[in-house]
């Protein structure tokens, strides 16, 4: 059975182009262009997942996801965007995204991404993968805060990091375990555990990259869902 | 420095570094304005300033200065209105006084006050009762009025004469300064109106200024603090159009062009691919690039740079994932040429529909992978002749201490992988997990 689908995006547009794109491949339920009217619908249509904007006035995908997982914790979120901006596509994530492609992406590409989202795994495009590599880089700690002093879930396990490492070369899952020489599954484990790690970390630079941009209130830690 | 009286009477050879040589932008109207130098000047330049203006030695007119304060202290009534009034000599702007003018400027304002109060007692001074508070007052307006006069050459003869104009400049105001003017003039008043004869009736005359200045306050005080407010939030409202505009401007030169010739050129979807990627990018940096950081290229940069170069000269797009980022030096240069290289290949023969480019560097190593989904070929039957993989590639990386490796199989695609120890001193201090231990 397909997955069950809404679309929230600010621009009718393009909401109608993920639409012909998906086709048949995915149930799209249901449409939303604001922040307020993407809770209403998800709340009426109850999606498997939801492909997410990160950027929409009055808060964005960041704000969606925080009012939505009051009451639909099971909800999946998949944030879709052309942001290049590493600290907005963190946040969301952060903010219990499971997964980010970029709109340039393919249709039967996003179909499958869906499903796997669907199955509560993580999707990383290569972007995403670059921008956790950079965000959990050793050298990039700061002048206060020794890498030593990093916790468990701070940094990534060599494998992890290898693992993100084909994905930012453009591999996808299939291939990295074939060049890794492990199953598919162990690929996908290892990129939910580095989603875990990349929502539930205390990370320096993690925290300031939201807090700075303010998509993330200080009083509310950010990402307490694990999947 | 062309006006007829300078020219007839040639700077004297006692005053160093005399104009003349350097023409001031003073002279753009013809005639040698009225500038003071500070820097070479014991107070305030006034007296560098005309004897420049007149051709005189400036002792000259530093003699004639203090002679004039005999005459009820006039001299200092005139220096203070100088100083105020006559804007600083662009050349001097910003110019230090030579050090140790001060001590001798206070030597100079004791000397000054000194004589003034000899004289009076001697009962030399004429008119004391009025000439004294006049001086007094002068000096205090001339502290007061001072930072925003004395401001720039070029625009002086502009005076912004207002408090707000003064005080909207925080680094121009002398708080301490803007006091004692205040103060001299408050006295010099007192004592003009001692003097008069009104100093007792001044009570009376303050109470009822005081009344009814509480009673306007109290009517106004409402109206003009809305005005205030509303001439804030028109000032936002402008601030807003401005930069509404500047995006306006940006969209239009930018997107709604590129949108256009789209349009045009809709029946070649390989032309329309490359225009709204190229515009995707632009806009992106204009979007995320903060001004001013771009000052000087680095690893990233230029990577970028040659991403785009390729995407844009063979109309493939290339998705560039870069993590880390580094100063440029020549060893990362050419690692940078060494994948433009890489990624053109991969553009013009792989056939391919993209390129990925992942690009990693910290402070002890620098890994670059080049890879497509495209036709692929066998490496060991390249002809001796195709010298561009060899040469650009691999000598490239080998002759900067690098290493290039290319994996290609025919239907496989091919991916250049392109590493390169930086500084080994530096490693210790890198705390990295160990990586490549697949």
């Amino acid at each position: 059975m397909s997955a069950r689908v809404v679309i929230v995006d600010d621009h009718r547009l393009f909401r109608a182009g993920v639409r012909a794109e998906l086709g048949e491949l995915v149930r799209v339920v249901g449409e939303a262009g604001s922040v307020e009217e993407a809770v209403e619908t998800i709340g009426m249509c109850e999606p498997d997942v939801v492909l997410l904007d990160v950027h929409m006035p009055d808060g964005g995908g960041v704000e969606v996801i925080r009012r939505v997982c009051e009451r639909q914790p099971a909800v999946r979120f998949l944030a879709l965007s052309v942001s290049d901006a590493a600290e907005d596509v963190i946040a969301v994530i952060r903010a219990g995204a499971r997964g980010y492609v970029t709109k340039s992406i393919s249709g039967a590409e996003l179909a499958e991404a869906v499903a796997r989202v669907a199955e509560g795994d993580a999707v990383f495009s290569p972007r995403l993968a670059g921008f956790v590599l950079d965000a959990f880089a050793s050298e990039a700690a700061g002048p206060g805060l020794p890498p030593a002093a990093d916790g468990e879930l701070d940094q990534l396990t060599p494998r992890e990091r290898e693992v993100l490492r084909h994905i930012a070369r453009g591999y996808m899952y299939k291939e990295v375990a074939q060049r890794l020489g492990i199953s598919v599954k162990t690929v996908e484990a290892h990129v939910s555990a580095v989603l875990r790690k990349l929502q539930l970390s205390s990370r320096h630079e993690l925290s300031r990259w939201a807090v700075e941009r303010r998509l993330v209130s200080l009083d509310r830690p950010a990402g307490r869902r694990t999947g | 420095m062309a006006s007829a009286d300078t020219s007839a009477a040639p700077s004297p050879a006692g005053q160093p570094g005399s104009p003349g040589a350097p023409a001031p932008a003073g002279g753009a109207s013809g005639q040698a304005r009225l500038r003071r130098y500070p820097d070479r000047g014991l107070l305030g330049g006034v007296g560098a300033g005309l004897a420049v203006h007149l051709g005189l030695d400036v002792r000259v007119v530093r003699f004639a200065m203090a002679s004039l304060l005999v005459a009820g202290g006039l001299g200092a009534v005139i220096y203070a209105l100088a100083w105020a009034l006559i804007p600083v000599a662009p050349e001097s702007e910003g110019a230090k006084r030579p050090s140790g003018a001060w001590r001798e400027a206070v030597l100079m304002v004791l000397v000054v006050a000194g004589t003034l109060f000899g004289l009076r007692r001697a009962g030399l001074l004429i008119g004391d009762s009025f000439v004294l508070p006049l001086v007094l007052g002068t000096c205090g307006l001339a502290l007061f009025w001072r930072p925003t006069v004395t401001r720039s050459g070029p625009s002086a003869g502009r005076l912004s004469l207002s408090p707000r104009a003064l005080l909207r400049r925080p680094g121009q105001v002398d708080l301490p300064r803007l006091v004692l003017g205040v103060l001299l003039v408050a006295f010099a008043s007192a004592s003009l109106l001692h003097a008069l004869g009104v100093l007792g009736n001044l009570g009376k005359a303050l109470g009822a200024v005081a009344i009814v200045a509480t009673m306007l306050g109290l009517l106004f005080g409402p109206w003009f603090a809305r005005l205030a407010r509303s001439l804030a939030s028109e000032r936002a409202a402008r601030i807003r159009e401005q930069e509404r505009a500047e995006v306006a401007a940006h969209l239009h030169d930018s997107v709604l062009q590129t949108l256009a010739l789209i349009q045009r050129r809709a029946g070649d979807p390989r032309e329309v691919a490359g225009l709204a990627r190229r515009q995707e990018r632009e806009l992106r940096r204009w979007l995320f690039e903060r001004p001013g950081a771009d000052a000087t290229e680095s690893f990233k940069t230029m990577l970028e740079r040659a991403v785009a170069e390729v995407e844009e000269l063979h109309g493939v797009p290339v998705e560039a994932v870069i993590v880390g980022d580094a100063p440029l030096d020549a060893r990362l240069e050419a690692l940078a040429q060494a994948a433009r290289e890489a990624m053109t290949n991969a553009a013009k023969f792989a056939g391919a529909e993209r390129v990925d480019l992942y690009a990693e560097v910290d402070s002890a190593r620098a890994e670059l992978f080049v890879r497509d989904r495209g036709v692929g070929f066998d490496p060991d039957a390249v002809p001796p002749d195709r010298r561009g993989v060899r040469d650009s590639i691999v000598r490239r990386m080998e002759r900067h201490g690098g290493h290039a490796t290319v994996r290609s199989e025919p239907g496989q695609g091919t991916e250049v992988e392109l590493t390169l120890e930086r500084s080994r001193g530096e490693r210790a201090l890198v705390a990295m997990s160990p990586v490549g231990s697949s």
